[in-house]
């Protein structure tokens, strides 16, 4: 029997492991999958959750009923990988060995790397909607809040969901219109890169709904300290920026197993080939998800479209076939935009996100960077095609790569 | 695609200014392209950061993060922004001949 292990039980882990279960002779493999959460988040819900758009309730499912039967899951910490020995060592001693290992742990909040940020005012003035438990206290926070000044910062890239904090704030413009209080709120999105849009034509294309929304950016905002008696937060360049509610989107890392196997690059990242996500140190060893150091947007979009070309790729890799490098970095994303609408974008590592139709050239139905209602329905809809079809293992009618059909470049 | 004369060659640029091809990037181009970011003078200091950042981003294809620079090349983040004021990840980018930071969209 060859053995396969699969850390983590999330949205890559699941959707590979419904994928190998088929693609693989069973009765040859042994697949074991560790996670140390027995539940599976819905994480693109956490964003409407401080809404009050979803509850707790809309955002997760035990990840149980996810995995394929034939897969052994085990709910355990993760001491280290010893990729020398091909072995997994578990918190309890428990060793697993391996002819394969495919990491999927992806990325996680480190709130206590930023000074003072998870501190006494964590939970009270202090929030972030990057976790379940985050985003149902900032719900409660925002329900009874009077106003003030709403800071959104970003402390370093990568994160996952990069437009999720751009979403947090046209929500938020659209919340508090809802309840009365909009012209008592001010909204600012301090980002370490330099603007909120940095691709050349969504700079363009997009730049005026942030100006509709009075949305005030403050770029290049690189964090060093949040000074939570003063309310303000503090960059490296001395500049202050003060808040009376601050909606941190903390430094994301890789698991830290992943540093404490030497596996990972200075954010616990695993350093891949970016077509193939094979690693670049052993051969038997992929990474999937937002777990490794691809240049693509963190997200379950991207993993969804890694692993459409992982499973033929990582036959051949067995076969000791050259694998195809295709994997182009594609991601596709709703994006929310408020009062009811949505922004849908498509792009890859060298393509940004261009105008257009999708999936259907020139008909649509959905608008490529334009909002549109369709788009926001979209994005509610999604969620039952990520439980009933990608955390399946099915696939979604569309091409893995990126097309340019149906795009335009103004 | 633009281009524009540094240090006596022609460049690909984009319309921030940025290099577009890092292979025709030269020393002498990132004197003149510091200058224009309000560094009169490359020291040692700055010579470390710029050529990790290089080798990094021939690596991952992509501009290093600060956090990237600060660990690979062993400077902390205080020192970099005395190095390169006012937005590091930018300047460095530029200096070095790599592409804007940039996010997805």
């Amino acid at each position: 029997m060859k053995k396969l292990v699969i850390l983590g039980a999330g949205t890559a882990g699941t959707m590979v492991a419904n994928r190998l279960v088929r693609t693989l002779k069973m009765d040859k493999w042994q697949i074991t999958m560790v996670d140390k959460d027995p539940v599976h988040y819905y994480q693109p819900g956490w964003l409407f959750v401080p809404f009050g758009i979803y509850e707790k309730k809309d955002c997760f499912k035990p990840k149980s009923k996810y995995i394929p039967s034939q897969v052994k899951m085990l709910q355990a910490d993760i001491q280290c990988v010893e990729p020398e020995n091909n072995r997994v060592i578990l918190a309890d001693r428990t060793v697993l060995e391996y002819d394969y290992l495919i990491v999927a742990t992806g990325a996680d909040i480190y709130p206590d790397e930023t000074p003072g940020l998870n501190e006494g005012e964590w939970g009270k003035s202090i929030h972030t909607f990057y976790s379940m438990n985050g985003a149902v206290a900032l719900a409660d926070k925002l329900r009874n809040w009077n106003g003030g000044r709403l800071v959104v910062n970003v402390v370093e890239n990568p994160i996952k969901c990069p437009v999720a904090p751009l979403e947090f704030l046209m929500l938020a413009d659209w919340f508090f219109h809802k309840r009365g209080i909009r012209d008592r709120v001010e909204l600012i999105y301090a980002t370490p890169l330099p603007g909120a849009f940095t691709k050349p034509i969504a700079n363009k294309k997009l730049s005026y709904l942030l100006e509709k929304k009075n949305i005030i950016v403050e770029p290049e905002f690189m964090i060093e300290r949040a000074d939570p008696d003063a309310k303000k937060i503090v960059s490296y360049d001395e500049r202050e920026v003060e808040y009376d509610l601050l909606v941190s989107v903390p430094l994301n890392k890789g698991a830290d197993y992943i540093g404490r196997s030497g596996l990972g690059d200075e954010l616990n990242y695993v350093p891949v080939n970016k077509h193939t996500l094979l690693s670049n140190k052993f051969s038997n060893i992929f990474v999937l998800g937002d777990a490794s150091n691809i240049p693509a947007s963190k997200a379950g979009s991207v993993a969804h479209y890694a692993i459409d070309l992982f499973g033929e790729n990582f036959l051949r890799h067995l076969e000791g076939k050259e694998m195809h490098e295709e994997f182009d970095g594609h991601a596709n994303c709703f994006v929310e935009s408020g009062f009811g609408k949505g922004l849908l974008i498509d792009f890859n590592y060298t393509v940004e996100p261009l105008p257009g139709r999708f999936p259907v050239p020139g008909i649509g139905p959905m608008k490529l960077l334009e909002e549109s209602r369709l788009n926001h329905l979209g994005k509610l809809g999604f969620r039952w095609m990520y439980w009933n079809i990608l955390m399946r293992g099915q696939s979604m009618p569309l091409p893995a790569t990126m097309s340019m059909a149906g795009k335009w470049k103004e | 695609m633009a281009t524009r004369t540094i240090a006596g060659k022609t460049v690909q640029v984009n319309d921030e200014g940025f290099m577009t091809n890092p292979a025709e990037w030269t020393k002498e181009i990132a004197d003149e392209l510091a200058k224009e970011e309000g560094i009169d003078c490359l020291t040692d200091a700055h010579w470390k950061v710029i050529e990790f950042s290089r080798v990094s981003a021939k690596d991952s294809g992509k501009a290093p993060t600060l956090r990237t620079i600060t660990t690979g090349a062993g400077v902390s983040t205080k020192e970099l922004f005395q190095l390169f004021p006012k937005g590091p990840a930018k300047k460095v980018a530029r200096i070095a001949g790599l592409g804007k930071p940039e996010g997805c969209v």
